[in-house]
């Protein structure tokens, strides 16, 4: 079996069988991750760049971990240290790497379909590691995984997607994943941060109460604040968020159920989540980061074959 | 097409498989069994069954192994893997290969490279239901043999539905 794209730009685009051979082929990374010599030698003759537009430390970390497990080499970009800091177009500095013989481009970028614009230009594949407010995909598949991993199935389990959705791109791809492979959705956080149409335009629930939405759901995936949207009035303060948002051991104990604590990092202590629910034995956040280099293996070995000469 | 071993003539050569295994080897203490997926399993599960009816004492310790992102021609196309399972240390234990049709050597090749990222084994001996000698393009030949045949080049032998068929093009 194969994929049906070339790049991995996006959920969106993906078909629900390009996502179960990913998760399945996910499963057995997962496996080598365990054995005495973590590494396989699939893309030796592999040649990857990382092109980080963007600050990161997990994603960056977990895919140049993924990339050294299979062999690969790797070399890394970081936009404040480079050419692009001269005033470099993306496109040039992307083909002056490629000229450099890059068969794979994993990429962040600040703006909504960077990865897109390149995967026009370049004969590279693509990998998107996050494009503004658009699409984090490796990150909605990690998710599916843990969620899959911890609970057996995707296909009827109730998601719930709370905090700042409206900026999110995880909260994206995400829901576009859930939705493909049948779970249900719904998004919760303060009116100012939840798209207004959401429900129309994805088919997902929108409740605006934080107690509610969690004696539905089975699993809680809760965003990160983005703190540096704190001036534009979308919301009072980090106290008031705090208080109507976040997520406590007092509140976690008073539902009827033992719901699955995920965050896709890095966490706001005290402000989404509270230190005591993130450690909990409810909270699944490192396997979920442990899931991402053998998320990342599948997705750069099934991409890997298309593009090398 | 056509039968090389019926499903009755597949049944007997495992057993005699196991019984060439069983007069080689004093006790199946440090030995461990590791079939090569697909065929390998297919066969790997009747040779440990029947190892285990002369044995019915001993637990016998057998494993799944898969190469896929292992193959010398991964970049020919990019293939979903199979299952991967060896629950055991292999380490300084007498490791036993199985696979159904040995033919160029090159999975086998890459079952060593996956073997060895297990641990170190004291020996690694390989057991084949079906030897194709004359095509080999590595220098590896197996211990224990259930029916060598003489075939072309482009023919293949393929276990199907436990039944061993020659396909020629």
């Amino acid at each position: 079996m194969q994929l049906s794209t070339r790049h991995l730009l996006g959920i969106k685009n993906l078909t629900k069988e390009d996502i179960s051979l990913i998760l399945t082929t996910a499963a057995q990374f997962k496996e080598v991750l365990q054995r005495p010599v973590k590494k396989v030698p699939s893309l030796r003759d592999v040649t990857i760049v990382n092109l980080f537009y963007e600050n990161s430390t997990r994603t960056r970390f977990s895919f140049e971990l993924a990339e050294k497990r299979l062999s690969a080499d790797t070399i890394n970009f970081a936009a404040s240290s480079s050419s692009a800091a001269k005033g470099e177009t993306l496109l040039d500095t992307v083909n002056n790497i490629l000229s450099m013989k890059v068969d794979m481009v994993v990429m962040r970028h600040s703006a909504s379909g960077a990865p897109h614009f390149l995967a026009q230009h370049i004969p590279a594949a693509i990998i998107n590691a996050g494009d503004g407010i658009n699409e984090h995909p490796t990150q909605a598949l990690l998710d599916a995984f843990s969620i899959e991993e911890k609970t057996g199935t995707l296909a009827g389990r109730k998601v719930a997607i709370i905090g700042d959705i409206m900026h999110s791109r995880v909260a994206q791809s995400n829901i576009y994943l859930l939705k493909k492979m049948g779970a249900e959705v719904t998004v919760c956080g303060p009116p100012t941060l939840i798209p207004k149409y959401i429900s129309e335009a994805l088919g997902v629930q929108v409740n605006y109460n934080l107690k509610e939405t969690l004696e539905w759901c089975d699993v809680a995936n809760v965003l990160r604040i983005q703190l540096e949207r704190q001036n534009q009035v979308l919301f009072s303060s980090l106290r008031e968020y705090s208080l109507a948002y976040g997520i406590n051991k007092k509140l976690l104990d008073s539902l009827h159920k033992e719901i699955v604590i995920m965050h896709p990092g890095p966490i706001n202590r005290g402000v989404e989540l509270d230190s005591d629910v993130a450690d909990s034995k409810q909270s699944i956040i490192l396997q979920q980061v442990e899931n991402g280099v053998a998320v990342r293996m599948a997705v750069l070995y099934l991409l890997s074959g298309r593009n090398a000469s | 097409m056509q039968v090389i071993l019926s499903s009755v003539q597949l049944s007997e050569t495992v057993q005699q498989l196991a019984e060439q295994f069983d007069k080689a080897h004093e006790n199946l203490n440090d030995v461990v069994f590791v079939g090569i997926q697909q065929g390998g399993v297919v066969i790997g599960n009747d040779i440990v069954a029947a190892l285990q009816k002369l044995h019915p004492s001993e637990k016998i310790l057998y494993g799944q192994l898969d190469i896929t992102f292992y193959r010398d021609d991964i970049r020919k196309e990019i293939l979903t893997p199979d299952t991967m399972n060896i629950p055991f240390a292999i380490e300084n234990k007498t490791v036993v290969l199985i696979d159904d049709v040995l033919f160029t050597g090159r999975t086998i090749k890459a079952a060593l490279d996956v073997l060895l990222d297990y641990g170190r084994p004291a020996k690694v001996e390989l057991c084949v239901l079906i030897d194709r000698k004359e095509h080999r393009q590595f220098p590896i030949q197996a211990d224990y043999v259930g029916l060598s045949v003489k075939t072309h080049k482009t023919e293949k032998v393929k276990l199907i539905n436990k039944e061993v068929m020659l396909i020629t093009q």
